[in-house]
C-alpha cells in the first residue's frame, strides 16, 4: 500500500472584520457596538494621540526631546482595543505604540514627557495603575502578559492582561514562547498585535512567508481574528469578545489589526529610503481618525466647530502635559544609584560616594 | 539538626517557604509530576498542588519573563532552570527585564523572583549542562547571586532569597547536590547576602572560593597542611552583594591569595576579587593575587572534564607559588 501522508495546506488569509468603510459608513445590518458618547471618548484619545505626536515630533527637530516612536496612522487599532480593557482589573502591557491607550488605564501623561526627556522618572508607575512601562525590546513585554494574566487566574480574579506589539515582534522567539505557554495554562491574554507593515525598513513579507499572522493562533490552541486596525468600530468588536471569553475562562486570543504607520518608525528614521509615496497616499484615505468624524457626523455628533473647538482644548491639553511635567526637579547624578537594588550593595555605595564626589565638585563649578 | 545532603536541604526550604507564605509557586521544566531532575522538588506537588508546583513547556525565556508578570500580580514565582547551561535562553529576560524592573520603574515595579540552577562539572553530563557562567550574570546589575556550598547554607540562603525583594539568581552545585551534606538546623532560619563564612581558619595563604569549588580550596587546604602550610579558606556565599570588607579582612590575614573557580579564567569572576583586593589591600600583599580557574576552552566532553575543572592539586600548586614569590 502506497503511503500518502497528509500534509497541512498552508493557511489562507482570512478578509479582515470590518465595520466602518471609509466613509465612515456602519456596514448594512452591522450595530455599532460602542455609542455615540463612549465614541466620542475613543476618538478624544485618537486625537490626542495624534497631536501628541505633532508637538513630540517638532520639540524632537529642536533637540528637545529625545528619539520616540509616533503613532500616527494606528489611533484606531490602539483605542478600539483600549476601550474593551477595564482600568480596575485589566492589565495593559505596551510595546512602545500605544499612548493614547497607557493614558486612558490611568498612566500619567507627563510620565510620557519625562520618559522622552530621558529623565528617569518617566518609568515610574503609580500605585494601582494596572499599566507595565514601555517595552522597547521588541517582544519581551508577551511573556510578561502571560505571567499577568496566568497569576490573576491563578488567584481567581476577572480581570485579563492586553499586551500590544507589532508584525516585527511576531518573529520573535518571545512570541512564540509566550503563545504557547499562554495556550497551556489558558491565561486570559489578549495578544493584540498592530501589524503596521513596516519592522523599520522591514516589510511584513519579510517577516513571515505565511499568509497572515492571526492564521498561527490556532496552532496555540486559541483563536485569532484578522481586524480592520483603521476601523475602531470592528476593532472594538473582536477585542470586547475577546477579553469577554478570556474573563469566562476561555483562555487567549491573537488579534492582527491591519493598520499602517503613516510616516517613519521612529525620529531617527528616514522612510523615503523604502515607502513608495503612493502605498502612503491609499492609506492615508483610510485615515482612522477621519473615518470615526465621518462616523459622528452621520449621527449628527460631530461638525467642523466641534472638530475645532476639541483641537484648540487638545492643544491645551498637549501644553498642560508638558508643563506637569516641566514642574519635576531635572535628573541628578545620584538617581543611577537609586532603585537598581532594594538596598544598595557595598560595590554600589563605594561607587556611588566615588563618582558623586566629582559630581559634586562640577556642581559647585557651574554653581 | 538534622543530618542532610545539599538536594535535601534545598527541597526542605522550598517545602518550609511554600507552607510559610502561600503566594510561593514554583515553576519549571519537569518540576512537578517527577519532582524534578534531581529532585530538589520531589513531593511539593503532592503538598501544594499542580498549581502551585507547575509543570512549564520547554521554554526557558517565558519562564523566566512570565515570571515577572507572575510577581506583578502578587505572587512570589520560584523558576527552576534545569541546567545554567540552558539560562542563556533566558539571558535577555533574567539579566534585562527581572533585573532592571525595579529600576526601570523607579521602584514601582520590583521582580521579586528567585532563579534556581544547578551548574558545574564532573558529573559526566552531556555538553552544553554544566559551565559556570555566573560571571556572565554578575555583570548584569540589579540581579543577586547566590551561590551556597554547604548544606545548612543552602537551606538559609534559599530562603533568604525566595523572601529577598530583587530577583535572585541560586545557583546550586551539580556535583554537590548529595555529596555535600552537614547539619542543618530545624524549622525556620536565613543566612544573611554579603556575608562571607569562614571555612577554615589560616596564617599562611588566603583561598577564596564559592559553591562546587568551596570543597576544592578546603582539600587543598588539608594537602598544605601536611606541607606544613596554614590555609586559611573563604567561601563567597553571595557574589552580588560581595563582602568586600570580608574579602579584605580574609586577604590581611595572610597577605597571600588564591581565587578558585570553574569557570574559564578571562573574564571570571575571579578576576572581579583581585582587582577589588589590588585596589583595596594593596599595601597588605605579599604576593602576587593568583586565580586558579578553568582554561579559556570549551566545557569538554567528559573524557576530559578532570583536566578542565581545576582541583585541589593545580590550587596547592599556585598557594605554594605564592609563598615562594
Amino acid at each position: 500500500m502506497r503511503v500518502e501522508p497528509q500534509f497541512l495546506p498552508s493557511t489562507e488569509a482570512v478578509e479582515p472584520i470590518r465595520l466602518l468603510d471609509e466613509a465612515g459608513r456602519l456596514a448594512p445590518g452591522a450595530e455599532a457596538p460602542l455609542d455615540p458618547s463612549r465614541t466620542l471618548e475613543a476618538l478624544r484619545f485618537m486625537m490626542f494621540g495624534r497631536a501628541f505626536d505633532a508637538r513630540c515630533w517638532s520639540m524632537q527637530r529642536q533637540g528637545r526631546l529625545g528619539t520616540f516612536a509616533p503613532i500616527t496612522g494606528q489611533e484606531a487599532a490602539i483605542m478600539g482595543s483600549a476601550m474593551a480593557a477595564d482600568p480596575a482589573r485589566d492589565w495593559l502591557v505596551p510595546q512602545y505604540r500605544e499612548l493614547p491607550a497607557l493614558l486612558r488605564h490611568g498612566y500619567p501623561v507627563e510620565r510620557v514627557v519625562l520618559y522622552r526627556q530621558g529623565h528617569p522618572a518617566g518609568g515610574f508607575v503609580p500605585p494601582g495603575v494596572r499599566v507595565m512601562p514601555y517595552q522597547v525590546s521588541l517582544a519581551a513585554q508577551l511573556p510578561h502578559a502571560v505571567g499577568i494574566g496566568w497569576g490573576m487566574k491563578l488567584q481567581a480574579q476577572s480581570g485579563v492582561a492586553m499586551v500590544y506589539f507589532g508584525d516585527g515582534a511576531s518573529s520573535e522567539g518571545d512570541f512564540h514562547e509566550s503563545c504557547n505557554l499562554a495556550g497551556i495554562v489558558d491565561a486570559p491574554v489578549i495578544f493584540l498585535l498592530q501589524n503596521n507593515g513596516w519592522a523599520i525598513s522591514t516589510p511584513r513579507s519579510i517577516q513571515t512567508a505565511g499568509s497572515d499572522i492571526a492564521s498561527r493562533a490556532p496552532a496555540y490552541g486559541f483563536p485569532g481574528v484578522s481586524v480592520d486596525g483603521n476601523d475602531l468600530m470592528a476593532v472594538y468588536l473582536v477585542t470586547a469578545q475577546a477579553v469577554e471569553r478570556a474573563r469566562q475562562g476561555g483562555g487567549p486570543t491573537l488579534i492582527e489589526a491591519h493598520t499602517y504607520r503613516m510616516g517613519a518608525h521612529t525620529t531617527a528614521d528616514d522612510p523615503s529610503r523604502y515607502v513608495d509615496p503612493e502605498t502612503e497616499k491609499g492609506w492615508a484615505r483610510r485615515d482612522p481618525i477621519l473615518r470615526v468624524q465621518r462616523y459622528l457626523a452621520q449621527l449628527g455628533e460631530w461638525s467642523e466647530d466641534r472638530d475645532a473647538q476639541w483641537r484648540k482644548e487638545i492643544e491645551a491639553d498637549v501644553d498642560d502635559a508638558f508643563e506637569r511635567a516641566s514642574r519635576f526637579p531635572p535628573p541628578r547624578a545620584s538617581d543611577l544609584y537609586e532603585h537598581v537594588f532594594d538596598e544598595v550593595t557595598p560595590a554600589l555605595a563605594r561607587q556611588r560616594r566615588w563618582h558623586l564626589q566629582e559630581a559634586a565638585g562640577g556642581d559647585e563649578e557651574t554653581g | 539538626m538534622a543530618e542532610m545532603t545539599m538536594i535535601e536541604a534545598i527541597r526542605s526550604a522550598l517545602r518550609l517557604e511554600m507552607e510559610r507564605d502561600e503566594r510561593v509557586i514554583v515553576m519549571g521544566e519537569d518540576v512537578g509530576q517527577l519532582g524534578g531532575v534531581f529532585r530538589a522538588t520531589d513531593g511539593l506537588r503532592q503538598f501544594f498542588g499542580p498549581s502551585r508546583v507547575v509543570d512549564t513547556p520547554l521554554a526557558e525565556s517565558v519562564i523566566a519573563g512570565s515570571a515577572l508578570g507572575l510577581a506583578l500580580t502578587g505572587l512570589v514565582p520560584v523558576i527552576e532552570i534545569q541546567f545554567l547551561g540552558f539560562a542563556q535562553n533566558a539571558y535577555h529576560q533574567i539579566c534585562q527585564q527581572l533585573a532592571r524592573s525595579r529600576y526601570r520603574t523607579r521602584g514601582a515595579q520590583p521582580a521579586q523572583i528567585t532563579v534556581r540552577a544547578p551548574f558545574g562539572g564532573n558529573v559526566r553530563t552531556p555538553e552544553f549542562h554544566s559551565d559556570s557562567m555566573e560571571s556572565q550574570f554578575a555583570q548584569n546589575t540589579g540581579l543577586k547571586i547566590v551561590m551556597p556550598a554547604s548544606a545548612p547554607d543552602a537551606k538559609g540562603l534559599l530562603l533568604q532569597s525566595i523572601r529577598d525583594p530583587d530577583p535572585v539568581l541560586f545557583l546550586e552545585p551539580l556535583r554537590g547536590y548529595r555529596m555535600i551534606s552537614g547539619e542543618v538546623p530545624d524549622g525556620d532560619y536565613t543566612v544573611p547576602f554579603g556575608a562571607l563564612r569562614t571555612v577554615r581558619e589560616g596564617s599562611d595563604v588566603t583561598l577564596v572560593a564559592w559553591s562546587g569549588s568551596v570543597p576544592v580550596a578546603a582539600e587543598a587546604a588539608e594537602l598544605l597542611d601536611a606541607k606544613g602550610v596554614s590555609a586559611h579558606v573563604v567561601d563567597l556565599r553571595t557574589l552580588v552583594p560581595l563582602d568586600e570588607a570580608g574579602l579584605v579582612a580574609a586577604l590581611e590575614r595572610t597577605g597571600r591569595c588564591v581565587v578558585v573557580h570553574e569557570a574559564p579564567a578571562t573574564a571570571g569572576f575571579g578576576a572581579e576579587v583581585v582587582a577589588l583586593l589590588q585596589e583595596q589591600a594593596f599595601y597588605s600583599l605579599e604576593a602576587p593575587l593568583r586565580r586558579v580557574a578553568a582554561p579559556d576552552s570549551h566545557y569538554p566532553l567528559p573524557g576530559v572534564e578532570r583536566d578542565f575543572v581545576p582541583g585541589a592539586g593545580l590550587v596547592v600548586r599556585a598557594a605554594l607559588e605564592t609563598l615562594e614569590a
